[in-house]
């Protein structure tokens, strides 16, 4: 009898983890996936005469205390930023005089300024007015914007591309000439080679004019075409044409079209880099950072903690002093993660990046290049956070290979290190994955002790790039945690991005998803390739 | 088994110790003053043996575990270690290629000789002593690895990296150990998938793979059923012509079957060592003629 109650007891247990799990997935699904749906726009016609168009994202009961407590209000994100200064409105009910869903209303999705809600007036090319009217404007809008996004794109590409090379250059023949005033030369050599650099420079700089200038024009030719955009309420705005993300009329737009557009909202979200200080746009950058720093604490992790865990249990004799290591080692996973944030600062980045920037980039100083945080330092501050686990698991994945396996290849004449090596390590290697993916979990989801050893809230590039040497582990990074902190709570404009905090976390668990999920694939390749290991 | 071997009994009777001869005098080597003349009877006079065991004892930590074991195991033969459980055979066995060095607390005295050399010498390769001595365990330990691999594993470590050459081991190997026909179309598959049985003569293929003079045998059928016994005996007797084989077993009948000498060790002595067919019919020892007749044990 007590028996059967203590099972209901354990799967009762069991069924909340489950329940609490799931639930934290549906919320995170729920909320975040909602966010990228398009809503119709409501037009709503105030009692005393005035209009709004928005969204309605939410309705609810007054809570305040007075005479308006208890009426429903509903809040509307209303956009236009530039011209009313805020993305929502609380309206009440009762001073709804109708709503309506114009069909013809439009949303644009702007570069700047969040969405903009209401119509276009007139379109300018070069001066001229080329459209006039809301339909005429909406029918030429289509084409000449398409052109001008292709016109844009040349422009980022111009920035990134050629003239982020010719800036790469200058700043190298900058250092360069720093260098040689460190060298110690001949005066007249110095002099030399000084002038030579010099020229080069001047040529560089030469080009990087004629560059700035062509991208001033293309510039210039971008922000020539425009559209005049009028709010229901009457004022207008004039934008350049090349600002403009996304125009669409959602209440015209089927099921289907709209389905289309939640899948392409997605997809930009994970592919963009981000924009308004992370408050639109796309995470990119931050999932890219996560990876890597991950792959990189990775990397670190499992030589040390493998390594560590070998002369623990193979070579080391077992004593008190060793049982005293490995209840230091268990005790080190319990330390907070900030402390460790701050001893990567102090030693990695202060004192190992400080050296390294003496010795090897003397020309840049007092700019750090190493000597600040960045990728490698948040790397392998999160590597000493983790190793821990990877000892323990790699302990136990070592002492589950059973002696007698041991002794068939010591009998067959194998050193010590070649059992180790041949029999012992490939038999342990699942348990050693696992504590690899354990490490991986807890360090995807770190974010203290990266926020003083490298992690922004905006980078201004990523730590991969088409520049020699191609992975510049100096740099400064984007992360997803830190991203969702940022914008839940650092936002200027928080209404409007906490649906990104769902959306965010419920991606960052997806990556670790599949992190997590290759490392298992990885480990059942090797317990099928060993089977009836124990581990 | 031991109806077959009786009509040879007298015969080699005949051969049985010439008593007062210490046998470490054949092999040229100081007599053994301590030992008394009691147990010299109960030992076969063994001309040129390929290992002696010349008063060994062995402790773990403060427990004696074998006390001045003396015995001479003769090249491509069989011979036996019996005895009840804890009585000391397996560490004896275990002496031979040094296994027991891997125990932290274990410490010995006297000598083992291999082929005239101690086994203890400092200058000696353990590595290359433990190549020569093969060993097939209690219970098979196949490594986590493909049935070509664990065969392959001693060539490999011997640094011998040609996969003709390799494929040659591995087949002439498993060929010798009666398993070729059984496995040939699944070497690349995990050496734990097969029975029991097979796991044990891959075992001793791997043993073979290696090419040693001697391999010691630990109760390799304690885990199998009786007709993977009665295979594993049957490769040990197809086996004799190349392989001195020493095998520790608990089954009497085991011994007496396959075995050549047969020596008995009780509570870490040494009682009574000779002919297996001789020790079998006419034991020499009260404490011998209990145990094989199953009076304790």
């Amino acid at each position: 009898m007590l028996g059967d109650s203590f099972t209901a007891l354990c799967g009762g247990a069991l069924a909340l983890n489950l329940l609490l799990v799931v639930g934290i997935l549906a919320l995170l699904a729920w909320n975040g996936g909602r966010y990228f749906w398009q809503r119709d726009l409501t037009e709503l016609t105030m009692k005393d005469g005035s209009k709004i168009l928005g969204e309605v994202w939410e309705t609810e009961k007054r809570p305040t205390e007075g005479p308006r407590a208890g009426v429903d209000r509903l809040r509307l994100k209303t956009g236009n930023r530039d011209l009313a200064g805020l993305d929502f409105a609380w309206i009440d009910r009762r001073d709804i005089a109708s709503i309506s869903t114009p069909p013809k209303a439009l949303l644009l999705e702007r570069l700047e300024y969040g969405n903009f809600y209401g119509s276009i007036r007139e379109i300018h090319v070069g001066g001229q007015v080329a459209a006039r009217g809301a339909e005429a404007s909406w029918r030429a809008f289509g084409p000449l914007h398409e052109k001008k996004r292709v016109e844009q794109r040349g422009v980022e590409k111009l920035e990134k591309g050629e003239i982020g090379e010719i800036n790469a250059a200058i700043e190298a023949l900058r250092l360069e000439k720093k260098k040689l005033d460190l060298a110690a030369l001949p005066a007249a050599e110095k002099a030399l080679r000084a002038a030579a650099l010099d020229q080069d420079l001047a040529e560089r700089e030469a080009d990087y004019q004629k560059l700035a200038d062509r991208l001033s024009a293309m510039r210039a030719a971008l922000e020539s075409d425009t559209v005049v955009l009028e709010a229901v309420d009457g004022a207008t705005k004039e934008i350049p044409l090349s600002s403009v993300v996304h125009a669409i009329r959602p209440n015209a737009m089927s099921g289907l079209a709209k389905s289309g557009l939640y899948v392409q909202r997605i997809w930009s979200f994970i592919t963009d880099d981000p924009r308004e200080s992370n408050t639109e746009g796309g995470i990119f950058p931050s999932i890219f950072g996560t990876v890597m720093m991950v792959f990189l604490m990775s990397f670190a992790v499992v030589p040390l903690g493998v390594l560590a865990a070998l002369y623990l249990r193979e070579y080391a004799k077992q004593g008190p002093l060793v049982r005293m290591v490995r209840i230091a080692v268990n005790n080190l996973a319990g330390v907070p993660s900030i402390v460790f944030g701050v001893f990567g600062l102090g030693f990695f980045v202060y004192l190992i990046g400080g050296s390294i920037d003496r010795i090897f980039y003397p020309e840049s100083l007092p700019a750090p290049t190493f000597g600040t945080g960045g990728i490698l330092w948040a790397a392998l501050t999160l590597a000493l956070l983790t190793v821990p686990v990877v000892i323990v698991a790699a302990e136990e994945g070592l002492a589950a290979v059973p002696r007698i396996v041991r002794e068939g290849s010591l009998a067959l004449g194998a050193t010590k290190f070649e059992t180790l090596w041949r029999v012992v390590l490939p038999a342990a290697a699942p348990g050693i994955l696992t504590g690899m993916i354990l490490a991986m979990a807890r360090a995807a989801g770190e974010v203290a002790p990266l926020m003083i050893v490298g992690m922004v809230k905006l980078a201004p590039a990523l730590p991969v790039d088409g520049h020699a040497p191609f992975v510049h582990f100096e740099r400064k990074f984007m992360h997803l945690g830190f991203h969702i902190y940022d914008v839940g709570f650092q936002s200027p404009n928080i209404e409007a991005t906490t649906p990104l905090v769902f959306a965010t976390a419920l991606l960052l668990i997806i990556v670790v998803t599949i992190m997590n999920l290759s490392a298992i694939a990885l480990r059942n390749h090797l317990r099928k390739k060993y089977a009836g290991s124990a581990v | 088994m031991i109806g077959t071997l009786a009509p040879e009994v007298d015969s080699r009777r005949e051969r049985m110790p010439d008593l007062a001869h210490s046998p470490t005098e054949v092999a040229g080597i100081v007599p053994l003053p301590s030992v008394p003349d009691r147990d010299h009877a109960l030992r076969p006079q063994i001309d040129d043996p390929i290992l002696e065991i010349d008063r060994l004892s062995l402790w773990y930590g403060e427990k004696k575990a074998l006390k001045e074991i003396s015995l001479q195991i003769p090249p491509k033969k069989i011979t036996a270690f019996i005895g009840p459980s804890g009585c000391g055979k397996s560490t004896l066995l275990r002496c031979v290629n040094r296994l027991n060095d891997l125990v932290d607390s274990v410490r010995t005295e006297g000598d083992i000789r291999f082929e005239g050399e101690s086994i203890y010498d400092p200058n000696l390769d353990i590595n290359r002593l433990r190549k020569r001595i093969g060993m097939v365990f209690q219970k098979s330990n196949p490594f986590p690895k493909s049935i070509y691999e664990n065969v392959a594993y001693g060539a490999r470590i011997q640094g011998i990296k040609k996969k003709a050459d390799l494929d040659e081991i591995v087949e002439r190997s498993l060929l010798r150990a009666a398993l070729w026909e059984e496995v040939k179309d699944r070497l690349d598959e995990s050496a734990l998938g097969m029975s029991g049985g097979q796991q044990q003569r891959l075992c001793i293929a791997r043993a073979i793979a290696v090419e040693p003079e001697v391999i010691l045998l630990d109760e390799p059928c304690s885990a199998l059923d009786p007709i993977a016994t009665a295979r594993i005996e049957e490769l040990m007797q197809d086996l004799k012509d190349q392989y001195t084989q020493v095998i520790v077993t608990h089954n009497m009948q085991q011994a007496s079957r396959v075995s050549d000498y047969t020596a008995f060790l009780y509570l870490g002595e040494l009682i009574e060592y000779g002919d297996t067919g001789r020790l079998f019919i006419n034991p020499m020892k009260k404490q011998t003629e209990d145990y094989i007749t199953g009076r304790f044990g």
